[in-house]
Formats: structure tokens, C-alpha cells, sequence
């Protein structure tokens, strides 16, 4: 490649960025407008924060403001609970999907119970979680494994049974054992679907956690917890701030294993995009 | 091969088979013929006769309702319809699949699937994936991937009736190159009668549903062949004939 062919490159990376950035500028636009001009029903100017008040509110910390590194301990904090949530729910799910694709009896008993897992609403089951669990770190975790399961395993299993009838007759052919044919057919033939259900889920896992601490208002200080205590003291720059920040925590998520599973599969596998 | 190049037991011998699907439909019916080592048989057929079913059985992946199939299954070939390559495997590590699956040496699966490799004339795309490669070459895989175990028999089901012609007739001599090299039993399923009559020592014709063989040809042409046999006047003859039967068969 020479020179001029990668400054073209590069130019049209840079390219992509450019329509979303005006979108945000115009998005960022209308909230000043909104801001300075916006009224409430009842006639009053509306309490929302300018945006430029709320960046120095994440960086520097307001008239009023708490300092930066609370809200960056609180982001670190949820992190950690949706990280930890999502492995957990990672292993489970595989390993239930695995189950699930060896034996039919085992589908039929177990799958009502992962579609309900996805059904019930979890902004009630909390309050019930922390009152069995308490309120720290386990029983935000356990939030997280419960809102981010489902995709996991729903994807995992579509995946281990996209193995194509003559490719098992391959494996039978030559009296291939159950782990052969799981390990050498089915598991390499289901990563695709695998990390697109770990995508799927990551963005969960954090919004279970911010859920979580938002419902449990003891114990650690995360941005759920922090969301609450803004709302409550009616301070809508930091709470935006919070909001935005854990948006990005999902975003960073979902785009690592977006990443790593392209990594592991894109010198085969075709994405549909 | 030295002598007498076929053998006196069969490698592989159909008794009487027949064969009803659970849902009613019969398949086959009173199919016997057998396969010695260093014969090539082609069954041809109309499509949903049967052919493939025949093969399954054969390989033990079906069972006969009727009859029955005697053959050494640990070590048969099938090459099937598609190449059936495992799209997440290199090509080099597709052909080393069933020596794997044997718990083969590390040695001698290296060196079989070098050999395999070069018989087919892959080498040099060890380390492509299969969507990079064309369809003649993903079936030249196919077939490597089977010969590095060196099976006594060897089953084709319509390996190469999704190429375009001119593939086609290369793969056939490169078919009957491997055949000669092997000296396998070969029997390979068709609805090509040029197909047929170009690779075998003998042609079965199996008629519509329920199939069973409604004629025999003997193929006369000393091996190896050339491509030109296919312009041959005794050729063209005996694709008559078997188009005739076929045409029977049909109705």
C-alpha cells in the first residue's frame, strides 16, 4: 500500500464520523434551546441542565457539584458488578445451552424456565432479591446474571444446533464420541450466534446493574445508586452526567465483544450486515 | 495394479435390500449387487430413486427395513453431494479431519494429508478457508479429506453434479487417476449417463420409486482413459442404451 492509498483510507475513516457528529451537534443544539426557551406544563422554565454544565459537572465538579472521582468510583463500581454479572452469566448460559442441545428432555424441562427468566419484570424482582440477598455486591451481581441469561442462552443453543445434517453425518461416519462431535462440530459451528448473544447481553448486564443499585439505596455507592441520590436531591446535571456515563459503559461492552468475537470468527464466517 | 485387478470376495455387497421410510414411502426394493476392489460401479438413476439412500445404507448411516448390506464399516469413503468442508477449518486442517477423529498419529497425519493434498492438487491452499475456494476445488478437499484414510471402499453420491461441465470432466479423470492409484471399490451414484459410462467398469440403471435395478451394463474400455473416449462410436452406443433403460425406468 502506498502513501496516498492510506491517506485515502484514513480519510474515509474519518469520513464515517463525520454524520454522526453533526447529528450530535445538532442533537446537543436543540437541548441549549430547550434548556434557555423550554417550559414545564405548568408554565415554569424547565429544570434542565445545560450541556455544558453537565461536561463540567463529570470533569470538574460544579458550584454545587461533588467532585469528579465520585462519579468516576461509582462508574468503576458498576463496571466491576456488570463485568462480574456477565461472566457468571456467560458460563451459566453456555453451560445450560450445552445441556440443552444434548438431550431433548432437557430443552423441553429447562427452556419455559429461561423464557420466564426473560419475562419477569425485573424492577420487582429486586426489591425481593434484596431482601433475600441484602444489598451488596452479590445481590446486584445476581441481577445482572438474571436480566443478561436469556439472550445467552437462546443464542448459544440456536448456535450448537446450526450444525448441518451432513456435517453430523460426517461425525457419525466416523463414530465420532458426543465430546468430539460437541467440541470439534457443534461448538465451533455455534461462536457466531455465542458472541452475538454475548453482545446482546453485555448491554443488559450493565443496565441490570444500574437497576440494581438504583433500587438498592444501601450499600456501595455505584451509578445506580448515585442516579437515585441526584433525583433526589433534584440535581439534574450530575444525574444526566450518571445517565450518559453508564450509556457509554454499555457501549464499550457491547463494542469489546462485538470485537472479540469478530476476531475469533471473521476469517470464516460471513456477517450478515 | 499387478494381475487379476479384481478380488474374489466383494468389499462391499448389497443382498436383497429394501427400504420404507417411516412415513410410508418405499425407496427401494430387491436391490442386490456387490463391489469388488477395482471395480468402479455407477448407479444411475432418476433423481428420488433411491440412489442416496442406497449409499447411506451402505455407510451404515441408514438402515436397510429389508435385506441386507455387508461391508467393512469402519473404513468406508463417502464423498457427498456437497463438499461439507467445516467452514471455521483451514483446508489442510478440513483433509486432516477423519485422521483426527481416528486419533491418528500426529506424525503420520501430517504426512497422509500431504500426500492426500498433493494427490488432489491443493497444494499450496493448505491455509485457505473453504469460501475461498471454488466449487471444483472445495470438492477436490472433499475428496482428499476422504482419501487420507485410505478407504478400501469408496461411495460417491453425485459428488460433482453441481460443477459446471468442463469441472466436471476434470474431475472425473481426476477420479478415475485416483481410482487406479487406490485401487478402491468404487461405487459412485450419477444421473450423468456420459458420467457413468466414462468412469465405470459396470452400470447399474435403477428405476423410479421404489428403486431397484432394472438393468446391468458391462463397460468394455480399458483404463486409464482419455478424455476423447467420451466421442468414442462404441461410447455413444452404449449411453444409448443405458439412456433407453433409463428412459424405461422412467416411466
Amino acid at each position: 500500500m502506498n502513501s496516498s492509498e492510506a491517506r485515502t483510507r484514513l480519510v474515509d475513516r474519518g469520513a464515517r464520523f463525520i454524520p454522526p457528529l453533526i447529528v450530535l451537534a445538532g442533537f446537543t443544539g436543540l437541548w441549549y434551546l430547550y434548556a434557555l426557551f423550554g417550559l414545564d406544563e405548568n408554565g415554569r422554565k424547565t429544570a434542565l441542565a445545560y450541556p455544558h454544565t453537565v461536561v463540567s459537572e463529570f470533569f470538574g465538579g460544579g458550584p454545587e457539584g461533588e467532585q469528579p472521582w465520585q462519579l468516576l468510583s461509582a462508574l468503576g463500581l458498576t463496571f466491576v458488578v456488570a463485568l462480574a454479572g456477565l461472566v457468571i452469566a456467560m458460563v451459566l448460559g453456555v453451560i445450560f445451552a450445552t445441556l440443552m442441545s444434548q438431550a431433548d428432555w432437557i430443552e423441553t424441562s429447562f427452556y419455559p424456565y429461561a423464557v420466564l427468566l426473560q419475562t419477569v419484570p425485573i424492577l420487582a424482582l429486586v426489591p425481593l432479591i434484596g431482601l433475600l440477598f441484602g444489598f451488596g455486591f452479590n445481590a446486584r451481581i445476581l441481577v445482572c446474571v438474571i436480566i443478561s441469561l436469556f439472550p445467552i442462552i437462546t443464542n448459544t443453543l440456536f448456535g450448537l444446533k446450526s450444525a448441518e445434517g451432513p456435517q453430523h453425518d460426517l461425525f457419525t461416519l466416523h463414530q465420532a464420541s458426543r465430546w468430539t462431535r460437541l467440541t470439534k462440530l457443534q461448538f465451533p459451528a455455534a461462536l457466531p450466534a455465542m458472541f452475538t448473544g454475548f453482545q446482546i447481553s453485555s448491554g443488559l448486564s450493565v443496565i441490570g446493574a444500574i437497576v440494581g443499585g438504583f433500587f438498592f439505596q444501601r450499600g456501595p455507592r455505584d451509578l445506580g445508586n448515585r442516579i437515585l441520590l441526584y433525583s433526589n436531591r433534584l440535581r439534574p446535571a450530575e444525574m444526566i452526567a450518571a445517565v450518559i456515563l453508564s450509556a457509554l459503559l454499555g457501549v464499550v461492552f457491547f463494542q469489546f465483544f462485538g470485537w472479540v468475537g469478530k476476531r475469533l470468527t471473521s476469517s470464516w464466517y460471513k456477517q450478515v450486515r | 495394479m499387478n494381475g487379476d485387478p479384481t478380488s474374489a470376495t466383494p468389499a462391499l455387497r448389497f443382498d436383497r435390500i429394501g427400504k420404507i421410510f417411516p412415513d410410508g414411502t418405499e425407496a427401494l426394493t430387491d436391490v442386490s449387487f456387490e463391489v469388488r476392489a477395482g471395480e468402479l460401479i455407477t448407479v444411475v438413476g432418476p433423481s428420488g430413486c433411491g440412489k442416496s439412500t442406497l449409499l447411506r445404507i451402505a455407510s451404515g448411516l441408514d438402515e436397510p427395513t429389508s435385506g441386507s448390506c455387508h461391508v467393512d464399516r469402519q473404513n468406508v469413503g463417502y464423498v457427498f453431494q456437497d463438499a461439507t468442508l467445516l467452514p471455521w477449518r483451514t483446508v489442510g486442517r478440513n483433509i486432516e479431519l477423519f485422521a483426527e477423529l481416528h486419533d491418528m498419529s500426529a506424525q503420520q497425519r501430517r504426512d497422509r494429508t500431504a500426500d492426500a493434498i498433493d494427490l488432489v492438487g491443493l497444494s499450496g491452499f493448505e491455509n485457505h478457508y473453504p469460501r475461498q475456494l471454488s466449487g471444483g476445488m472445495r470438492m477436490r478437499a472433499s475428496l482428499a479429506r476422504s482419501l487420507v484414510m485410505k478407504p478400501p471402499v469408496f461411495l460417491f453420491d453425485e459428488p460433482f453434479g453441481a460443477l459446471d461441465e468442463i469441472t466436471r470432466e476434470r474431475l472425473n479423470s481426476e477420479t478415475l487417476r485416483l481410482f487406479l492409484h487406490e485401487g478402491f471399490a468404487g461405487l459412485f451414484i450419477t444421473h450423468s449417463i456420459t458420467e457413468a459410462v466414462f468412469l465405470s467398469t459396470k452400470v447399474h440403471v435403477m428405476s423410479g420409486r421404489p428403486g431397484t435395478i432394472v438393468g446391468s451394463y458391462d463397460i468394455p474400455f480399458d483404463y486409464p482413459r482419455q478424455e476423447d473416449l467420451r466421442f468414442d462410436s462404441t461410447f455413444a452406443e452404449l449411453s444409448g442404451e443405458i439412456s433407453l433403460a433409463l428412459r424405461g425406468a422412467h416411466a
